[in-house]
């Protein structure tokens, strides 16, 4: 099966260059930016700059802070939920699971302005404790905010990683170890948590860097003297020369690749889960009275917890008017009126964007998982390394990136300025989310035994012919959900959006519901606008799990040797 | 179609720094059921999936029907294989799959329909052509695999671990199908297997290959009966080995062993080659007294049982001699007990039925 044609490589260098000019060249020319002088020479005088700016230093300080405790948080929340889900028999487990998607249906900049609502200094919650205790809780003071915002919509990555490792345990290490006399905590302590714990680095890292690269939530929140923020407000108030902008997208790239190379070493290094596959997974344990009443409290806690800022975000598109008060007090449909009188354009605009994009990815996935898995080009893993780099790239540096690099360059035929087409949205979002697109169609392939590709050329049919006749047809339910995550994942993308439309007509969704959400008077039909997105995402969620799931038992020599 | 034969001339072929094949020459002859048999890692399938062009070779060449097949790809080889786990497309029916291989040969429709059931029918199973892979049996799974190649009419069917996939008593069955099928339609036919069993019960001629190496080619009781070294000697059957000097005493030939001690050669066997091993089956050996009358040049060891395990047709009886273990292999008869360990028993060995093999 490994062999190389002259059209495998011309498919492969087309790609490479794609991927050059849309990834590695706008990220070149940031940190390039970042480093001259203005002469052409080497200076690290912007970074000496940087921090004599006290508002950039403790921007920086925020930063970590911030994404440090919403890890330690989503922690918190994430380790009990996945270690009962795996070990214990328990009824709460579809409630678990229920837990780990509602989150990430729910944009964390959408959600944002009805938790402001809901826990705000006058939200309902500290209306009631005020009445009752006279107490207030400042859970959406500054910083607190985001950290609330982030550690509700991103714990689920913890969750779900953690889960997956606790499960790809075999029993027979549990049980060779109870064998042996160990039992309770020290079985988890010395087996149980070492094996899991590459699982639980992967969740984790990734929590950090979304939260330290996040724009739109603290955006949303008003909070800005954080880093990802202040790189934005350079950049669009200063202008597009300011070199601190630069600076702070370089530390943020800095940042992002180093918790994730960190996290991969890590993962590389230890994770032995899959020396011995295929036994069974660990019996589960009975859960006493007692244990069951605090696990369903935890259950109930953090339910309620998760669906706040999606009731709060329904409440808030169908109120009148709501503020002082615990619950709005009229209801209208007037918001969504609002919303298909004048959104229509940036609904229709998501579709197109995210559609292009979605579909860009889906071809550019499978070809370079065809490459890499099928075929013996020198340098092919290249091609999968620097996607991958894209799921590492803050969107503020990509869009700073597309901004700088972009700028003055014009479409052929008079289409105007690329950087003020609707081009840049494909691009920019079709390059952010082909890793997740790649991901999904390497797994699909992977799926595939290579003799069902074997048997097709054995019978008569040529490379071309196989791809098509078998290799895509297999793959088809991940090209399906790959096609879907990079479509909803791009759907509600802020960061690159809010940086790159240039005029409101050409404004996505995501950008109208951060638009609506600046003004107290915009925040009912922003909210409609959040809920028509949210359905969105819940839709394609659905879809593409069920994708996933039709087509993996269907492939009956797939688990054979 | 008349059938071909498969030649295959120093063929050599490194993965990496790993030589797999080295310098493989055979022939293997039109209309043949011809074995590949060795352990993993020999060989076999990487030699059979050069045949039907997935590996390439770097040196010599592999002719089908005469025709030098080096370079062209594997769909222009018009040589049939059904692999091991059969491949079978999950999302095409049976009769889609069958189609499949003349579709890329551009049959018209109505020709198609015909062949499909033309092959379904062969294997028996026209009446389940509508339905999924995955609705099938492991059995059924095979046949198709089996139709969908021969729908083709390949010049020469490449068989791989075909058998493997299938439960013990299954196995037998398909094993009996496949041969009345190949006498059939007298098609070219290699089989690749690491079972001994399969090898010896199906195939007109057999391969054995260790280490990239073809070790011997020859009938099942050729290789049986005069097996070409060691590996052949202890792969294809049991075997007794014993490594020893000889020694020439007058016209008396002397065989010396750290392992069984000094004994006696009956005359008129062939002085062997320096570092020959002594080797002889367990069948062959013989106890005194068990009713079967030694003949005239026999071989004779002393020994004490160590063990036995009841196999059914025989008991195998572990024998300690000197510093060795032999295996003796003594057919059952209803109610008779084993030896009990550690009775003394002398054996004695014809000498018809001594080999030696060297390295």
């Amino acid at each position: 099966m490994t062999r190389t044609s002259p059209a495998v490589a011309a498919v492969a260098l087309a790609i490479a260059a794609f991927l050059v000019a849309f990834l590695v060249v706008p990220v070149a020319a940031v940190v390039v930016t970042a480093f001259a002088d203005g002469q052409g020479g080497f200076t690290l005088a912007h970074f000496a700059a940087f921090a004599q700016i006290s508002l950039m230093r403790e921007s920086f300080a925020n930063s970590l802070y911030v994404a440090g405790l919403t890890v330690a948080f989503a922690t918190l929340i994430a380790v009990p939920l996945a270690y009962l889900t795996v070990r214990f028999q328990f009824r709460g487990a579809i409630l678990i699971q229920t837990l780990g998607v509602l989150p990430l249906v729910m944009p964390a900049f959408v959600g944002a302005s009805a938790m402001q609502l809901l826990f705000g200094r006058s939200g309902s919650v500290n209306l009631i404790l005020k009445d009752a205790f006279g107490i207030t809780l400042p859970l959406m003071e500054g910083l607190n905010g985001v950290i609330f915002v982030e550690t509700l919509h991103y714990f689920p990555f913890i969750l779900l990683n953690l889960s997956a490792a606790l499960a790809n345990i075999d029993s027979s290490m549990e049980e060779s170890a109870q064998n042996l006399g160990s039992s309770g905590w020290r079985l988890f302590s010395r087996i149980v948590f070492p094996l899991a714990l590459p699982g639980y680095v992967a969740g984790a890292s990734l929590v950090f860097i979304k939260v330290f690269d996040d724009l739109g939530t603290p955006l949303v929140l008003n909070v800005t003297n954080m880093l990802a923020p202040q790189a934005y407000l350079r950049v669009t108030s200063i202008g597009i020369e300011d070199p601190i902008g630069y600076v702070i997208c370089v530390i943020l790239v800095v940042f992002s690749i180093a918790a994730m190379a960190g996290s991969w070493w890590f993962v590389k290094r230890r994770d032995y889960a899959v020396v011995s596959r295929g036994g069974a997974m660990a019996p589960r344990r009975r859960l006493t009275p007692w244990q069951t009443f605090l696990a369903y409290g935890w259950i109930a806690l953090v339910l309620l917890l998760v669906l706040s800022p999606h009731l709060g975000i329904l409440l808030l598109s169908f109120s009148k008017v709501w503020s002082f008060t615990v619950l709005p007090e009229q209801f209208t449909l007037a918001h969504y009126a609002t919303v298909f009188e004048d959104s229509t354009r940036m609904i229709w605009n998501t579709f197109l964007y995210c559609g292009l994009a979605a579909l860009f990815d889906v071809i550019i996935g499978t070809a370079i998982a065809y490459i890499v898995l099928r075929t013996a080009l020198p340098g092919r893993q290249l091609l999968d390394h620097l996607v991958t780099v894209a799921l590492a790239m803050p969107g503020v540096v990509l869009g700073i990136g597309y901004l700088r690099t972009f700028r003055g360059i014009e479409l052929p035929f008079g289409g105007g300025a690329l950087t003020a087409s609707w081009l840049i949205f494909v691009l920019a979002y079709a390059v952010r989310r082909l890793p997740y697109a790649l991901r999904s169609c390497m797994a699909a392939l992977q799926q595939v035994h290579p003799s069902l590709e074997e048997a097709a050329e054995n019978l008569g049919a040529n490379r071309w012919r196989t791809i098509r006749r078998v290799v895509v047809p297999l793959m088809a339910g991940g090209i399906l959900a790959g096609f879907v995550t990079s479509f909803i994942t791009a759907a509600v993308e802020i960061s690159e959006t809010i940086l790159l439309t240039s005029r409101e007509s050409l404004a996505p969704m995501s950008y109208g519901i951060y638009l609506y959400m600046q003004s107290i008077a915009g925040r009912g039909p922003g909210a409609a606008l959040g809920v028509i997105a949210v359905v969105l995402v819940a839709v394609g969620t659905y879809l593409s799990h069920r994708f996933v799931a039709a087509n993996t038992p269907q492939n009956p020599t797939g688990g054979k040797p | 179609m008349t059938p071909v034969g498969v030649d295959i001339r120093n063929v050599a072929l490194s993965f990496g720094t790993t030589q797999v094949l080295k310098d493989i020459t055979v022939s293997i002859q039109p209309g043949e059921f011809f074995a590949l048999l060795g352990p993993s890692g020999s060989g076999k399938s990487t030699l059979l999936r050069l045949i039907a062009g997935f590996n390439q070779h770097s040196h010599g060449s592999v002719l089908v029907g005469g025709k030098d097949v080096t370079g062209t790809p594997p769909w222009k080889r018009n040589v049939g294989m059904v692999f091991q786990n059969y491949a079978l497309w999950p999302h095409m029916t049976v009769e889609q799959n069958v189609a499949f291989g003349l579709e890329e040969r551009k049959f018209p429709r109505e020709k198609i329909r015909e062949k499909v059931a033309a092959a379904l029918e062969l294997v028996g199973l026209s009446a389940l052509g509508k339905r999924r892979p995955g609705q099938l049996s492991g059995g059924q799974q095979q046949r198709v695999a089996i139709a969908r190649t021969l729908a083709i009419e390949p010049q020469v069917l490449l068989l791989d671990e075909p058998l493997s996939n299938l439960d013990a008593r299954l196995r037998v069955q398909t094993r009996q199908e496949l041969v009345k099928l190949q006498k059939r339609l007298g098609i070219t036919t290699i089989f690749v297997t690491h079972d001994q069993e399969e090898a010896l019960t199906t195939c007109h001629r057999i391969a054995v290959m260790d280490q990239g190496v073809i070790q011997q080619v020859g009938t099942p009781i050729e290789l049986f009966d005069h097996p070409a070294n060691r590996f052949v000697a202890q792969f294809v059957g049991s075997v007794n080995l014993f490594a020893g000097r000889f020694r020439r005493e007058g016209d008396r030939l002397r065989f010396a062993s750290v392992q069984i001690g000094e004994i006696d050669l009956p005359p008129g066997l062939e002085p062997p080659s320096e570092g020959s091993d002594l080797a002889f089956r367990p069948h062959a050996v013989h106890f005194d007294g068990d009713g079967r009358t030694p003949s005239e040049g026999s071989i004779r060891l002393d020994g004490a049982v160590e063990g036995s395990e009841f196999l059914g047709e025989f008991l195998r009886y572990e024998i300690r001699v000197g510093e060795a273990l032999v295996t003796a292999d003594v057919p059952h008869e209803r109610g008779r007990l084993p030896i009990a360990a550690g009775t003394r028993v002398g054996l004695s060995v014809p000498a018809s039925e001594l080999r030696f093999v060297s390295a």
